[in-house]
């Protein structure tokens, strides 16, 4: 009882909660059987009492006890009627309170609920707008069927209302509504195409839920607001555009044509493998035709990207689903540096991701090879990350990385987490069977592990070497010998069965100890666990076959062991295996055939990913963290062959006029907001027929715009000329503000204009004269923005005149898809090439520029593989005892963007203090530039240090000559660089690199012939050797026989492109095309011996 | 989405409950149980755990689990950063997120619940707008609150909600106008025994704390962008601007928040300014291993190294151990076998160290490797991802993370 009463007291809200408790306490008597239950009566008449009170404080803290008795899960309901009356309160905190017991309360009390709705529908109408809101969400929020009438009825009217805050709520209201009465279904449907339309950033994210939750396949209501929710995207709340991010990708899955061509696919391993002739064949009649990306499958591509900077994980989890699933194949590679970003956040967090990342690894090795590192596991890490981190490490492992993993494997096979080290062990062994290389290596350091002191970690490797053995049949008759001997000390079941299946599989290898241990395992057979009795059944058949001299007698023993094993599979294992292989009477035609069923050839195991079939899970999803179809888990579709009619995206002008019609608030909010974003600007310079269109900004929303205008121009082309004019009239008159806008601002940029505008002016004249005059003169004075319009104008005139014009249309079509991408990446080409009219801050600026809108095309990547070569800088005994290497980590220079960065390790061989080492005088050739580290105060006798330092060598292979300086003496010494270190690599698609190449021909091209034994051009080969020589990046080839590679020099920013092209027998040509024709020679006479010789 | 949520303490007693649609009954905590059991460490609890009828995804922080129920397909990273979210607000509201702290403030709790979400979806979750709504508990409104009888609750409607930029409320005004930025950056690095870093990246953020009056709009440039290249922002902050122009354009929220954080993964770059000197050796035959080690500075461009703690597990056959430390404080756990010294500050002339022996299980074998090493430390005022690098250590397995602060690489503009 008395305890009773102090839990009671703990759940009072402290303070002066605390001491009515007291009070209340002192008011119960302890009175024996039935104390627990008056007690319990007391305690509620008590709070009744102060619910009727007159003063708020003591009905506030009633509530306050009553919301603590809620959380903490005790049941409150008898309060009810009491705490009912209270809805209407003035003070705002009891009102809150009550609330959240109604919603609580309100299922088991339905009649007395209703007392309440009268408040709310009051409410409903107040003119503050929190209040409408905050009444709604309160009563759909009450789930008392009765009500439903009511709640839809509000649901409309909130829906329609001024203010957006209240149109989110009936968003809200509308999936609690169709919780509560799903057949109200239809009408919800309506609400939901009428909130789909809204244009505010408020309502959007949450229509968007409802639409998720109540009608998913409604597909059909997206069309017309697709354009729309894409622009909008940006300036959503954060988990808002989780849910529209999802929805949008299952829309683009229904309503494009799959962007992947096939030479991408031959990337995903062994994907094709599987795949049907006829699929290859429909893939090959589909290639047939050029693929151009829809423009509204570009524009999603295009404005999620900003939002994997997003801090919120799952933005950034839904952005890289949404590349994965539906961009082009080339493009998906930026997700995984801001998925890699995620790996520092919270436990929970990196498991979810690194899931995600595993699935991902398994089809695009080549996407997260370059962080290879930022998987390698900490001690820290709990036991779920350290094996999520192996399983990728596994899948990334290839023959370029495998040496450096497996020195970073033996560190975890040490670790103190057991279970960690079992599963490196199995990792050790998947890598071995994928890496043929590295097969025999695995398996002597699996063979040393068997010495082990763990037992643990023996028998993983026990079981390992079997899958190891079994799959390479060969020679390994030492390896069995000393797994023999191993059965004497080992006691884990598992490890026991694998040793014996071996010898057995193999006794006739090991023709003198298979008996041998036989005899051990006869002696021991009852003890043994059943794994293992079955495995002795076995090893006894086999050898019973094939030696049946010695071991006759023992098998038999073994046999009548069985015969009465308490296990039934052990004694039905026995029956069979006696019926089968001891010759008697009444044997049938099988044990003939004993010996073929028992040393038949068995397959190996395939040691394959456990990610391997999750694929078919939309990233992301929870049904693909758990590999199970989780409840409502939509299904991803399948691109369709034929894109369906893009036209019904299209937004019907008359529809826009209607939504121009000014209102005055929405007019003050809208200031607001333009304040704040770009892109909502243009949104709202439709909403609120201001011309403040004329701003510009986001290139996108005139796209999605023109589509409109295109349409209009489409319905009414045959008998409305004027309203068309007119409509042209206002668009050139826009275009002619935002021009000089943008010309005052763009100065610099339109050098790299001219080329498009060319593109635009021919392809203007060539589309056909539908199109007014004005519309023409704007574009063709014009900037790189106005294309977009008039690009997808032409298209749909194009479409129009389909028929007639069919010749026409081919090369119309390739002009837009190469459009397409310059209106993407507007200023790549001036980087790659810089013209020397550039200033270098100009170039500065533009290389920012290049960074952020263009990485997808040409940028600086990171490099593929960091030699570690190091060249000597000082030898010990020139430089009394202090030496010095250096190396190029091929990493971006932080001293300055044209310096090469190069690393220095200085170490002290001497046996006392080496003191102040430092760089001295410097003789550079002219122009060179040099960033020296910072003196070292002293360096221990056996220590060592490494250092940075960056020279800008100019893009010439020139030496820097500098003097390193200890306290007491002065060295000469000198940097010469090998060419390939004065590249950066970039990543460019093969597209561009065909471009640039052939910009860059005559002069500018040198080649040679290459003779090398075929297994020289094995890809692999060729990347691992050109990437060693020089810091090049690889680029994506479609055809096998091709590899092409492209840098950029550190000091100029010139492109260099290497293609290494295999022809017949072993001969196979080097080009390098660049501007700098010096280097370029030097590269190519560096390459050549590298790549003919074995 | 989201359907309940429990809180559940280290024990494994529920000492919360909030349900935003229909009452889940706890009894569904029952699979979280088991998998708690099976998993040993709290820290090994599968994030997302399957029941017949419900999902149960979790987080674990403070020594609390935070257990939210879902019915159906939803993302679990949407829910996860939810519950961090929520985590977040927890201890932005009072200061520390415990048990006993949300037991005290089980109202406020649930009222701030109650505005987070709306049946399951995210309603409000910037804090400057929850704050709006419910303010959080000081000492002084506890009094007041006790004598006047006013609540917590704001008076006045929230009007942060209902604009474009959610994060600030409007009528800010301050006397003193001022911006404060905090550049932290941490290093994350391996170093193998021989003392060679196998990787090392850092991660940085730059926290502001703005006091400035009205709509501030401001910009801030840097003067090495180049390294920022893999960032994230908060929500504040105009992506564009930056994809064009490499310039941080935001209206701030009001107070303190995390402007952006960044990674470079530089490797080579990073100079990790200690090192650590080991001599730890387990002797096969006799039951003592002497154990040793040193921390000294490297690097440090002449700031202090401050905060320096070493935690290392050692093996399980260590039985004890008896060291003296040359400064600071050491403790060794015998059951967890968890050393920890705190040492404090690095005094380049005399360099921290801890010696003394192990005493080993009598009749185990040696281990068969030395411990991993952890080491925490903080240096002011320096900034380690624009500085010369760097890097030598001895010292076995093991990861440092350290903090720096300064200000160097910002320029402030105010409009």
């Amino acid at each position: 009882m008395s305890s009773n009463s102090f839990s009671y007291n703990e759940q009072s809200g402290g303070g002066e909660a605390t001491e009515l408790g007291q009070e209340a306490t002192s008011t119960i008597s302890p009175s024996g059987a039935f104390g627990l239950f008056s007690s319990d009566l007391k305690k509620n008449e008590d709070l009744k009492q102060m619910l009727e009170s007159n003063k708020d404080s003591a009905k506030l803290d009633a509530m306050k006890r009553i919301v603590g008795m809620i959380a903490k899960g005790k049941n409150a309901s008898e309060l009810f009627p009491a705490v009912v009356k209270n809805v209407a309160s003035k003070n705002i905190e009891i009102k809150k309170l009550v609330y959240v017991y109604l919603v609580r309360y309100a299922e088991e009390q339905q009649d007395l609920a209703l007392l309440s709705i009268s408040t709310f529908q009051r409410a409903l109408k107040d003119p503050n707008q929190l209040i409408r809101a905050s009444a709604l969400r309160v009563l759909s929020s009450i789930r008392v069927p009765i009500i439903v009438p009511i709640m839809m009825l509000a649901i409309k009217e909130a829906s329609a209302d001024l203010s957006p805050y209240v149109r989110k709520n009936a968003a809200h209201a509308i999936q609690k509504l169709y919780s509560l009465d799903p057949e109200q279904k239809e009408m919800l449907i309506e609400v939901i195409e009428k909130l789909l339309k809204d244009k505010s950033t408020l309502v959007a994210g949450s229509v968007v839920m409802a639409f998720e939750e109540v009608c998913p396949d409604r597909i059909d209501l997206i069309h017309k607001n697709y354009r729309k929710l894409c622009n909008l995207l940006v300036d959503v709340e954060e988990w808002g555009q989780v849910v529209i991010i999802h929805m949008l990708t299952r829309y683009a899955r229904t309503q494009f044509v799959s962007p992947w061509k096939e030479g991408d696919e031959l990337e995903d391993n062994g994907k094709n493998f599987y795949e049907s002739d006829d699929d290859q064949k429909e893939k090959t009649d589909k290639r047939k035709k050029p693929y151009t990306m829809d423009p509204d499958h570009r524009l999603l591509i295009r404005n999620t990207k900003p939002l994997l900077q997003s801090r919120n994980a799952a933005v950034v989890m839904a952005v890289a689903q949404l590349y994965w699933h539906i961009s082009p194949k080339s493009e998906a590679g930026i997700i995984s540096k801001s998925l890699v970003r995620l790996l520092r956040s919270n436990r929970e967090v990196q498991y979810i991701v690194l899931q995600n990342i595993a699935t991902m690894s398994i089809q695009r090795k080549g996407m997260f090879e370059p962080y290879l590192k930022s998987f390698y596991v900490r001690s820290t890490d709990p036991t779920m990350i350290k094996t999520l981190k192996l399983e990728i490490l596994t899948n990334l492992a290839n023959e370029a990385n495998i040496s450096i993993l497996l020195r970073e494997f033996q560190t975890y096979v040490k670790s103190q987490d057991k279970q960690f080290a079992a599963a490196t062990i199995q990792t050790i062994g998947r890598c071995a069977t994928n890496i043929l290389e590295v097969t025999d290596t695995c398996l002597n350091g699996l063979v040393c592990l068997l010495s082990n002191r763990d037992e643990i970690v023996v028998a993983e490797s026990v079981v390992v070497i079997k899958k190891l053995l079994q799959m390479q049949p060969a020679q390994h008759g030492e390896i069995i010998k000393h797994m023999a001997k191993l059965l004497d000390s080992i006691t884990v079941p598992v490890a026991r069965a694998s040793i014996l299946w071996l010898i057995g599989e193999n006794c006739e290898r090991v023709p003198k100890i298979a008996p041998d241990v036989l005899r051990k395992m006869a002696k021991s057979f009852t003890s043994e666990d059943d794994l293992v009795k079955l495995q002795i059944l076995n090893l006894g058949a086999k050898l019973y076959l094939t030696n049946s001299k010695q071991t006759k007698l023992l098998t038999q023993y073994i046999l009548n062991l069985g015969k009465y094993d308490q296990n039934y599979d052990i004694r039905d294992r026995t029956r069979f295996i006696r019926q089968l292989i001891v010759p008697n009477e009444k044997s049938g035609a099988l044990s003939k055939y004993a010996k073929k069923i028992f040393l038949a050839q068995k397959p190996a195991p395939l040691l394959e990913s456990p990610f391997k079939d999750r694929d078919h899970f939309q990233l992301g999803t929870l049904s693909h963290t758990l590999n199970i179809k989780a409840t409502g888990y939509l299904e991803l579709s399948n691109w369709p062959e034929v894109a369906p009619d893009p036209s019904v995206r299209n937004v019907e002008v008359i529809e826009l006029a209607k939504e121009w019609t000014p209102a005055g608030k929405a007019k003050q909010e809208n200031s607001a907001k333009k304040l704040y974003s770009e892109s909502e600007e243009e949104e709202d310079s439709s909403d609120s027929s201001s011309d403040s269109e004329s701003e510009s900004g986001s290139e996108s929303v005139e796209q999605g715009e023109s589509g409109e205008e295109g349409d209009s121009n489409e319905d009414s082309s045959e008998d409305s000329s004027s309203e068309q004019d007119s409509e042209s009239e206002r668009e050139s008159g826009l275009e002619n503000k935002r021009t000089a806008k943008r010309n005052s601002k763009a100065k610099g940029k339109s050098d790299s204009e001219d080329g498009e505008k060319e593109n635009e002016k021919s392809k203007t004249s060539r589309s056909s004269n539908d199109e007014s005059s004005s519309i023409e003169d704007s574009s063709s004075d014009s900037e790189s923005e106005s294309e977009p319009e008039s690009e997808s104008e032409s298209r749909r005139v194009t479409k129009e005149k389909e028929k007639k014009t069919k010749q026409d249309r081919t090369p119309l079509t390739k002009d837009v898809s190469l459009l397409d991408l310059d209106d993407f990446n507007p200023v790549s080409t001036p980087v790659a090439l810089p013209t020397p009219a550039l200033s270098p801050s100009l170039m500065a600026d533009l290389e920012g520029l290049n960074l952020s809108t263009s990485s997808s095309v040409i940028s600086v990547s990171t490099p593929a593989f960091v030699p570690t070569k190091t060249h000597v800088l000082l030898h010990r005994m020139s430089g009394k005892g202090l030496a010095a290497h250096y190396f190029f980590p091929r990493q971006p220079c932080i001293f300055g963007d044209k310096m090469v960065s190069i690393q220095i390790t200085l170490n002290n061989t001497t046996d006392r203090k080496i003191e102040n080492i430092h760089i001295g005088e410097k003789k550079l050739p002219i122009g060179m530039k040099m960033h020296v580290f910072n003196p070292i105060d002293s360096l221990e006798p056996e220590g060592s240090i490494t250092v940075s330092m960056g020279i800008d060598f100019c893009d010439s292979t020139q030496t820097a000559s500098f003097q390193l300086c200890t306290k007491d003496d002065c060295f000469s010494v000198n940097i010469q660089p090998p060419v390939g270190e004065l590249l950066l690599p970039v990543a460019m698609s093969e597209k561009d690199f065909k471009k640039e190449q052939g910009v860059l021909t005559g002069m500018n091209e040198t080649s040679a012939v290459i003779i090398a034994a075929p297994q020289n051009f094995t890809p692999s080969v060729i990347f691992q050797k050109v990437v060693n020589v020089a810091n090049v990046g690889a680029v994506p080839s479609g055809q096998d026989n091709v590899h092409r590679f492209a840098a950029k020099t550190v000091h100029s920013g010139s492109l260099m492109l290497v293609t290494v092209e295999l022809k017949e027998g072993s001969t196979a040509q080097l080009i390098i095309n660049t501007e700098k024709t010096v280097i370029g020679s030097v590269l190519l006479r560096e390459l050549k011996p590298v790549l003919s010789q074995g | 989405m989201i359907h309940s949520l429990f809180l559940i303490n280290s024990s494994g007693d529920i000492f919360l409950e909030k349900h935003w649609k229909s009452v889940v009954s706890r009894s569904v905590c029952d699979y979280f149980f088991e998998a708690q059991e099976r998993a040993t460490e709290a820290e090994n609890v599968p994030p997302v755990i399957p029941t017949p009828h419900h999902y149960l995804l979790s987080v674990y922080r403070h020594k609390i689990f935070f257990v939210a129920v879902i019915q159906t397909e939803v993302p679990p990273l949407f829910v996860i950063e939810f519950l961090h979210r929520v985590v977040d607000t927890f201890q932005d509201y009072f200061g520390v997120c415990s048990e006993p702290v949300i037991k005290d403030n089980v109202v406020v709790v649930y009222e701030v619940l109650e505005e987070m979400l709306d049946n399951g979806f995210p309603l409000a979750t910037e804090s400057n707008i929850l704050k709006e709504l419910i303010k959080p508990p000081t000492i002084l409104r506890t009094v007041v609150n006790t004598i006047t009888g006013s609540t917590n609750v704001g008076d006045q409607l929230p009007t942060g909600q209902l604009s474009v930029v959610p994060w600030r409320r409007t009528g800010v005004k301050y006397t003193n106008n001022e911006a404060y930025f905090d550049v932290i950056e941490e290093i994350d690095a391996i170093i193998d025994k021989s003392g060679s870093t196998i990787t090392a990246e850092i991660q940085g953020v730059i926290d502001a704390c703005v006091k400035l009056t009205g709509m501030p709009d401001l910009t801030l440039s840097f003067m090495n962008p180049r390294l920022l290249d893999d960032v994230s922002f908060h929500p504040c902050v105009r992506f564009k601007r930056w994809e064009s122009e490499r310039i941080l354009s935001f209206i701030p929220p009001d107070g303190n928040f995390r402007l952006l954080s960044y990674h470079v993964s530089a490797q080579n770059l990073v100079a990790i300014p200690v090192y650590v000197k080991h001599n730890i050796s387990f002797r096969d035959s006799s039951s003592h291993g002497r154990f040793e080690i040193t921390v000294g500075p490297k690097q440090t461009m002449g700031k202090t190294i401050e905060g320096v703690t070493v935690t290392s597990q050692m093996p399980k056959g260590v039985l004890n151990m008896s060291l003296t430390p040359s400064q600071g404080t050491h403790t060794f756990d015998p059951v967890t076998k968890m050393l920890s010294w705190d040492v404090g500050k690095i005094n380049p002339q005399k360099l921290p160290s801890l010696k003394g022996t192990m005493s080993l299980q009598a009749g185990a074998s040696k281990p068969d490797e030395n411990p991993t090493i952890n080491l925490q430390f903080k240096i002011q005022q320096l900034a380690i991802s624009a500085q010369a690098p760097a890097d030598d250590a001895h010292q076995s397995h093991a990861a440092i993370v350290q903090t720096h602060q300064g200000a160097s690489r910002i320029a402030l503009q105010r409009r």
